[in-house]
């Protein structure tokens, strides 16, 4: 899980018209990893994809896979990383079945018509391999991108915002994709807009702003390290000052001493344990509460945050 | 190091793409051509005299080969590149491991294919209008050949170069026709009036056209050299701008 199958160092890309959309960014991807990148529109998440996939050319950086460089030994690399671009971009008039032979032979493969079967049938598409895909719906069609993508087999795919414009259920099957993806051993590299997806299934994500890559982390870590429980605790009656028991909890009375609120934990469960220790010191100060509400901080919560702090003044 | 494979499924996808519009890309010129030869070769033709010795309806055989090859040829190949530029597939295309020679190879094959089937096709509708025999059948196929792997590879330029569909038009609707036209498709350039006919020799279709008429009958108003040597410059110009494309990406990469 620890060796590094893509190695970014130093990545920019200036466009013609003088927009910076990476600025220096330094990443490494580890192999049978699920990888989130997350950020506001035009924060060069999509740029850092095409750059390694070959459709962006990078004005300075270094960008090697799998111990490829990607400038000159990129058809090794390019062989063994797959894409789902964000746009439904497919031969529309062409059946599902020859839409997904075509890529693999295009990436070098010999034909493998029982590979190819098991690729639609991972993701229902068997039943609709002889029909064109424009008479597919828009999650099928972007099943058809994955399966083109999944043709040749690839150690490292790329999903652009792989349920953009899918509904719940869709998103979830999506999900249910990726996930096999990684028992498989492919190492995904995502792009979304919902950060829930992120919490859902990635190992580690970063969050990219304005073409810089501003946190790299685990999730999990990510979580503990910046998330918060916050708890709102409804009084019998009316308090003017905190007991001296509560003096080593984050809590302030508000609401007229009708409310204490508690913020804070880190996103291990520490918040939670704290609440039920300052409930406990309530009762014992004879303090009666009428009702809690806990709150434990989302990633969103989080990007959020994170997104207005780096906001320039 | 070519990958034959990923050459032969750009190479067959684009036949595909010529046999799922066949009734479009095989009947219109077939019965353009057909409107030729009745109007020029039995209407006109039969009131006009033999150019060099050739009946008039067997000389305009190369003249409206050409016509045909170089529109179908030029819109065949700039059609196969810029659709994927159009609609974003051609993501699939640069993300592979697929450089210049399967690219070029792949889609100009498959270009100078269409128009070798549709070059047969018009030769055999021709033997139902005209009785023709063809002195150097195997320079002439060389010949049809060579205009038709030139032709793919402009064509190829033009659609990357085009960002619009009238772009992709204009050289084709603007020049390459009324050139066509000019170079001596219907006549020899020797029946034109002083200085008309130096003014024609800048005209490089005249080149292709002489050429490939020469091949036919033997005789032509220039000679069969020239037209080779223009067209294997044309062919080389051609390759040396798609591989400045490739080597910078110009309107291919981001």
């Amino acid at each position: 899980m620890n060796e590094p199958i893509l190695e970014l160092e130093g990545l920019t890309k200036v466009y013609p018209g003088g927009l910076k959309a990476l600025d220096s960014v330094d990443l490494t991807i580890r192999k049978g990893e699920i990888f989130a990148l997350l950020g506001p529109n035009g924060a060069g998440k999509t740029t850092l994809i095409g750059a390694v996939c070959g459709l962006v050319r990078p004005t300075s950086g270094t960008m090697h896979a799998f111990g490829h460089d990607l400038s000159t030994d990129w058809r090794k690399a390019r062989a063994r990383i797959g894409l789902v671009p964000q746009e439904l971009s497919t031969d529309m008039f062409e059946p599902v079945h020859r839409a997904v032979s075509y890529s693999r032979g295009l990436f070098g493969l010999a034909p493998d018509p029982k590979r190819i079967e098991e690729i639609l049938r991972s993701l229902s598409l068997w039943d609709k391999k002889d029909e064109r895909i424009m008479a597919l719906s828009g999650g099928m069609k972007r099943r058809v991108l994955i399966a083109k993508a999944l043709a040749h087999e690839p150690d490292l795919l790329f999903l652009d915002e792989p349920t953009a414009g899918v509904d719940v259920e869709l998103r979830k099957g999506m999900w249910a994709i990726i996930d096999e993806m990684r028992e498989r051993g492919v190492t995904v590299i995502l792009t979304t807009h919902y950060i829930e997806e992120a919490e859902e299934m990635a190992d580690r994500v970063g969050i990219i702003r304005q073409g810089k890559l501003i946190m790299v982390d685990e999730k999990d870590a990510m979580m503990a390290r910046l998330g918060r429980t916050e708890a709102h605790i409804s009084l019998a009656n009316p308090i003017t000052a905190l007991p001296a028991s509560l003096s080593q909890y984050p809590v302030e009375i508000e609401e007229g001493g009708t409310s204490l609120c508690y913020r804070g934990g880190d996103g291990t469960g520490r918040g939670k344990a704290e609440v039920a220790d300052i409930t406990k010191a309530l009762l014992a100060e004879g303090i009666d509460y009428t009702g809690i509400d806990v709150r434990e901080s989302s990633l969103e919560d989080i990007f959020v945050s994170l997104l207005g702090e780096e906001e320039p003044a | 190091m070519i990958s034959w494979r990923s050459t032969w499924s750009i190479y067959t996808r684009e036949l595909m793409r010529f046999l799922r519009t066949a009734f479009q890309s095989v009947l219109a010129p077939v019965l353009t051509t057909s409107l030729y030869f009745i109007v020029f070769g039995a209407a006109i033709g039969g009131r006009m005299p033999d150019l060099g010795g050739v009946d008039y309806g067997a000389f305009i055989i190369p003249g409206l080969l050409m016509l045909t090859l170089l529109g179908e040829t030029t819109s065949n190949s700039s059609f196969g590149i810029y659709m994927p530029r159009f609609t974003g597939t051609i993501y699939e295309l640069l993300s592979a491991p697929v450089g210049v020679a399967e690219t070029l190879i792949g889609f100009v094959g498959a270009a100078m294919t269409k128009s070798l089937i549709l070059a047969a096709i018009i030769l055999v509708t021709a033997r139902l209008f005209v009785d023709y025999s063809i002195a150097h059948p195997l320079l002439a196929m060389l010949y049809i050949m060579l205009v038709a792997a030139a032709f793919s590879l402009f064509g190829f330029i033009l659609g990357i170069w085009a960002d619009n569909f009238e772009k992709l038009g204009i050289i084709p609707m603007l020049f390459l026709t009324p050139l066509t036209f000019l170079g001596g498709t219907f006549y020899s350039i020797d029946m034109l009036p002083k200085p008309w006919d130096t003014i024609a020799l800048a005209n490089p279709i005249v080149y292709l056209v002489s050429g490939l008429r020469w091949t036919f009958y033997g005789s032509s108003d220039v000679n069969i050299w020239v037209s080779f040597g223009i067209t294997l410059a044309f062919l080389a110009a051609c390759t040396a701008v798609i591989a400045y494309i490739f080597k910078t990406g110009w309107r291919l990469r981001a």
